[in-house]
């Protein structure tokens, strides 16, 4: 850090050291990332800027983190490589051992709570809850319930979801727990909850909206965006919200700084 | 060596300020770096009212280069000077508001509100952002139209005025000049290239208002060109833009004929940049033997 970052700026650009990088199922990956800094200073649902090495990508990419190893100063990501992909195709040849610019934590956090939680993942929705259920479990030492929905049986993080709280699977295929959506599996195990944590798809947290609303709960859920600075100046990761946001002045919020975590009935999706 | 510059009357202290829209009003960047060391600051566009903006997705990566359709979204001048230029003003350095409009009308109200502001330097006209469907680069792409918008903004702004020109136009330093005759006090140059992008594989146009501005060092070349072109036809300064990504990059638009430089997408690379920028230019002088900034505005050999 530099003197003005020592007098009292509260972020910084990091070259962080890779310490793995990895597939942990088809086309997703975890990275641990060597930052003191940011694991000191993150909370759950929060994400990192990570900054690529080619010159002609100019954006950063944000990424939720997953979980935080404070004993190493550590951070894990994980992430989904697509198909057809513009740069996190390059971030799985970024090799342990190497650095990377990185920014953060940036964005809001999942407020914790005592009531009884429920945890509710899609995809790649799923990796930033690890942290939450840690934290939870840390904090109140209450076992979250925790529903996971993935495509198939070619499933990640439930082996470390299922030391923290009582979990859930749905897939798609049906070749893991219930053939369904987390929805589904939510009615089938008669999940109850006083308060909801979701991370996932649109049409899954669209679901998750109708739920909370008709069971009258508060429901958290942390949204993903096509986002630019990931700083909060450029505007390009807003959602729209149901009323005039203090942040931005009209009807529409800032994924990266008012978000990424919303209460549900803040924002129209 | 003195790296101050004289824009329009206003005095700051390096010729460095950032791009309208890539930099809020500061805020977001003062997280990383003490933001008075810039030369000026430029907010995002500031309208009448406030403006939604545009759908999403706003915004996609291209290469060497970003689009962008945000639709000018802010809150409006009333706010603006509420939360904005409240915090600005504990920031010491110039401070550039950005105005956008859709009308003359609009323009000018909020010319006026802002006139009446101490911690307001300089205003930059908007005549060029090519997201909004009426308004903005309407005014910016014909001599007749930046006359009008320019004589208009003059005689209401109790402060200097700098034109900021769309590069969409046959030949950008007919608009300069027509600026300059009507009274501009400064250009900025220049905004984004009308541009799109489709994704191949859903057969649909990326961003949701179909076109963008095009951003970045992919327009660099054409920029500096531009800035060139204008430099010689006009005797009021220019602060150049596009595709500033270093120190090396703000040097030539400087040769070009530019008294001061914006940053603008490279902000989103890397936050501190425009403190490197200016630790860059330095060098450059130290390494050129130059004493004055302006060494550099007049340094191209031809």
């Amino acid at each position: 850090m530099d003197a003005i970052s020592l007098l009292g700026s509260q972020k910084d650009c990091f070259s962080a050291i890779i310490k793995r990088n990895e597939p942990i199922a088809e086309n997703i990956f975890e990275m641990w990332i060597e930052a003191p800094v940011i694991a000191m200073s993150a909370y759950c649902g929060q994400f990192v800027n990570i900054y690529l090495r080619n010159q002609a990508k100019i954006l950063p990419r944000p990424f939720a983190i997953c979980s935080i190893d404070h004993s190493k100063g550590w951070i894990r990501v994980v992430y989904r490589v697509g198909k057809h992909g513009t740069g996190t195709r390059e971030i799985t040849y970024m090799y342990p051992g190497t650095r990377v610019n990185i920014t953060g934590p940036h964005g809001t956090t999942f407020p914790m709570s005592h009531k009884k939680c429920l945890l509710i993942g899609g995809g790649v929705g799923i990796p930033p809850l690890l942290q939450l259920a840690v934290s939870l479990v840390d904090v109140f030492g209450k076992r979250p319930d925790i529903v996971l929905g993935y495509r198939n049986d070619d499933t990640f993080l439930v082996d470390e979801f299922e030391e923290l709280g009582t979990v859930h699977i749905a897939t798609e295929d049906g070749s893991r727990g219930i053939k369904g959506t987390v929805m589904d599996a939510i009615a089938q195990n008669r999940v109850g909850a006083e308060i909801i944590y979701a991370c996932g798809p649109v049409p899954m947290l669209k679901a998750v909206k109708e739920y909370a609303l008709e069971k009258d709960l508060t429901a958290y859920i942390s949204l993903e965006a096509r986002m630019g600075c990931g700083l909060g100046a450029c505007l390009s990761c807003v959602c729209k919200t149901s009323e005039v946001n203090k942040g931005t002045g009209v009807k529409n919020a800032r994924v990266c700084k008012e978000g990424p975590v919303f209460e549900v009935r803040e924002v129209e999706l | 060596m003195n790296m101050s510059v004289n824009i329009a009357g206003v005095e700051w202290k390096n010729p460095v300020t950032t791009a309208s829209g890539t930099f809020g009003s500061g805020r977001e960047f003062a997280d990383f770096f003490d933001i008075s060391e810039l030369g000026a600051i430029t907010t995002k566009g500031v309208s009448s009212k406030p403006w939604e903006g545009n759908p999403v997705p706003r915004i996609a990566e291209t290469s060497s280069g970003v689009l962008n359709s945000i639709g000018l979204q802010n809150g409006g001048v009333d706010r603006f000077i509420e939360k904005d230029l409240a915090y600005l003003k504990t920031v010491d350095t110039n401070v550039i508001v950005n105005v956008c409009g859709h009308t003359v009308p609009e323009y000018l109200e909020v010319v006026e509100k802002l006139s009446d502001e101490e911690a307001v330097d300089m205003l930059e006209i908007n005549v060029s952002c090519p997201n909004i469907s009426e308004g903005g680069m309407a005014f910016g792409t014909t001599t007749e139209g930046i006359t009008e918008i320019t004589k208009a903004v003059k005689e209401k702004s109790k402060k200097p005025v700098i034109l900021k020109l769309s590069p969409n136009v046959a030949d950008i330093s007919e608009i300069g000049k027509a600026a300059e005759a009507a009274g501009a006090d400064a250009l900025s140059m220049v905004n984004t290239f009308l541009a799109t992008f489709i994704d191949i594989r859903s057969r649909k146009f990326f961003l949701a208002n179909k076109t963008g501005g095009l951003s970045g060092p992919a327009i660099k070349p054409i920029a500096v060109r531009m800035v060139y072109e204008t430099a010689k036809a006009v005797d009021i300064p220019i602060i150049a833009m596009g595709g500033i990504m270093s120190g090396a990059e703000a040097v030539e638009f400087m040769l070009a004929g530019a008294s001061a430089v914006a940053v603008g997408v490279a902000n989103f690379r890397y936050p501190k940049v425009t403190r490197q920028v200016i630790r860059e230019i330095g060098e450059y002088m130290e390494e050129q033997g130059f004493e004055d900034v302006s060494e550099i505005t007049k340094g191209l050999i031809e």
